[in-house]
């Protein structure tokens, strides 16, 4: 199994099912570790960071449940390829973008990935399609406590798992929903559910992480708090407030609906239209207009389109998917182009009908 | 009213309570969202964020203490690792398992500030917390063996292979 392989689907979060898949992206769950016996990393020498990783590799591959593995070594890895995994929320910017030993071990269906010499020398995390965060914290669990009996964590019976950073420390853990939600968007009452999600120490990112813009719609929520409080409550504080954003979406899809359906039709068949024929656009564009279609599929105005399709649409139009999947490095004027061609091609293709793309 | 950061209208009313006295911001959609998706997605990092709580927290300290003892502070390393405090509180990030114990005194409070709680509660390794805290000891050792071979002085490197070969053998 290699990257290519990779690149041609979508991996398991884009899938498009599971529970609320119509809101709710994706439901995952990351947990920081450390080996006690080395410094973390901002202290590790080169030899320390080569040796984790080591150790690491060994005792992933002795792991008999994680099936076939794809072992990526990040630091050899082309610039192209290091963004292509970070697109695909396999690893995170800043392991893309680190120095020195690292690498990252993926399962054939990307629902885990397992970061070595990030922030921690440790960071999995299990993903899954739609909101499950139940059956997400069962597997990743599952996986640390194997890990677990051929390495010793740095741990503390006071504070838990230690992170290099405090910020962390305790449960290590990290529970995430990626909720698509435009109607709350369109309906300007995105920032009231950011401030009461605020207020209950819940933080709200965009969809590539930390310091991203909520492009296309995509917002996650997460636990900030990792300390003193168990896992099962961690997820659920997480799992019991997403409920109630889906149901304030569901309200604000019903209001456009009735309120202004003329609006809301012209809007997402326009998003649509200029998907289909566009000659040049960009990437920040194109998430912008298929947030419009998503919900558009949702709501039954498109009729033509399915929610994995448009998923994979997402990650496809990426700068990196678009060069991976044509095969060249290209610059941003000329992604623009490629970018436009290969969703008039997929778009068109995708309803049976050519003519757009012979304008 | 027009948004503040730009000539569109302002349909954006943020009160934001953080941090002193209320703020007022009227902001058009998008300036809202970027502000609103800035302030609470962790801009550069939660390792910033401590980083600037650490800050915080010396500052506070400075009240009660005089600038030498917070050079002093400053200056204090851990015998494990040997990164400084102020190494600490500049990048926001601890390096290694010991520095919990031997900043204890200083992070506690920071610790505290972050989470609102000071002790873990959630899942344990089913390994020894004794072990894991005795294995971070071979970070120690290991650097001291790394000094004695470089200044040639070949008996405490026999006697460090040792002590290292022995907590490596022992089943946590």
């Amino acid at each position: 199994m290699d990257l290519s392989e990779l690149t041609s689907g979508s991996g398991e979060w884009l899938r498009g099912c599971g529970p609320e898949a119509d809101i709710v992206i994706s439901s995952r769950i990351r947990l920081a570790r450390n080996l006690a016996d080395f410094p973390f990393i901002s202290r590790a020498s080169n030899q320390d960071r080569g040796q984790i990783e080591k150790t690491m590799r060994q005792c992933i591959f002795g792991i008999k449940e994680s099936g076939e593995l794809l072992y990526v070594d990040v630091e050899q890895l082309e610039g192209v390829d290091r963004q292509l995994l970070v697109e695909r929320h396999l690893i995170s910017r800043e392991h893309a973008e680190s120095q020195g030993a690292r690498a990252v071990a993926i399962d054939r269906h990307e629902t885990f990935s397992l970061m070595i010499n990030e922030e921690d020398h440790l960071r999995m995390q299990v993903m899954q399609s739609g909101l499950d965060l139940q059956g997400v914290w069962k597997r990743i669990n599952r996986i640390d406590d194997l890990i677990e009996e051929k390495v010793t964590y740095a741990f503390q019976e006071r504070l838990g798992y230690l992170t290099a950073c405090p910020t962390n420390v305790g449960t290590g853990m990290r529970v995430s929903v990626m909720l698509h939600l435009p109607a709350l968007v369109l309906t300007r009452q995105i920032d009231k559910v950011f401030r009461s999600l605020q207020k209950i120490s819940l933080a709200v990112r965009g969809l590539y992480g930390e310091g991203s813009q909520a492009t296309g719609d995509f917002y996650q929520i997460s636990n900030q708090i990792t300390l003193g409080r168990s896992e099962e409550e961690l997820i659920q504080q997480v799992g019991d407030i997403v409920p109630v954003i889906i149901d304030y979406e569901r309200q604000a899809r019903d209001f456009l609906v009735k309120e202004s359906h003329e609006n809301l039709h012209d809007r997402v068949s326009r998003a649509y239209g200029i998907l289909r024929t566009a000659q040049t656009i960009s990437s920040e564009e194109t998430m912008h207009l298929l947030s419009s279609v998503r919900m558009g599929v949702n709501l039954g105005l498109i009729r033509d389109l399915g929610i994995p399709a448009i998923n994979e649409l997402f990650i496809h139009t990426q700068p990196a998917h678009l060069q991976k999947l044509t095969g060249e490095q290209l610059d941003t004027a000329d992604r623009n182009i490629e970018r436009a061609r290969y969703l008039r091609r997929y778009l068109n293709k995708e309803n049976g009908d050519s003519r757009a793309d012979k304008n | 009213m027009k948004c503040q950061q730009c000539d569109k209208p302002a349909t954006f009313h943020i009160t934001e309570l953080s941090g002193g006295k209320p703020q007022e911001l009227h902001l058009c959609e998008e300036h809202a969202r970027q502000y609103l998706t800035q302030s609470s997605g962790e801009p550069a990092g939660v390792s910033s964020m401590a980083a600037a709580l650490a800050q915080q927290m010396v500052q506070k300290m400075q009240i009660g203490q005089t600038a030498e003892e917070l050079a002093e502070l400053d200056q204090q390393s851990c015998p494990v690792c040997g990164i400084t405090f102020y190494e600490f509180r500049n990048q926001g990030r601890l390096g290694c398992p010991h520095d919990y114990v031997c900043f204890q005194a200083q992070l506690d409070p920071l610790i505290l500030n972050i989470h609102g709680e000071s002790e873990h509660v959630g899942k344990t390794p089913g390994r020894s917390s004794q072990g894991s805290e005795r294995r971070t000891q071979l970070i120690r050792l290991r650097r001291e063996l790394k000094e004695a071979v470089g200044e040639e002085n070949y008996e405490r490197a026999s006697q460090l292979r040792d002590d290292i070969q022995r907590i490596e053998r022992e089943k946590t």
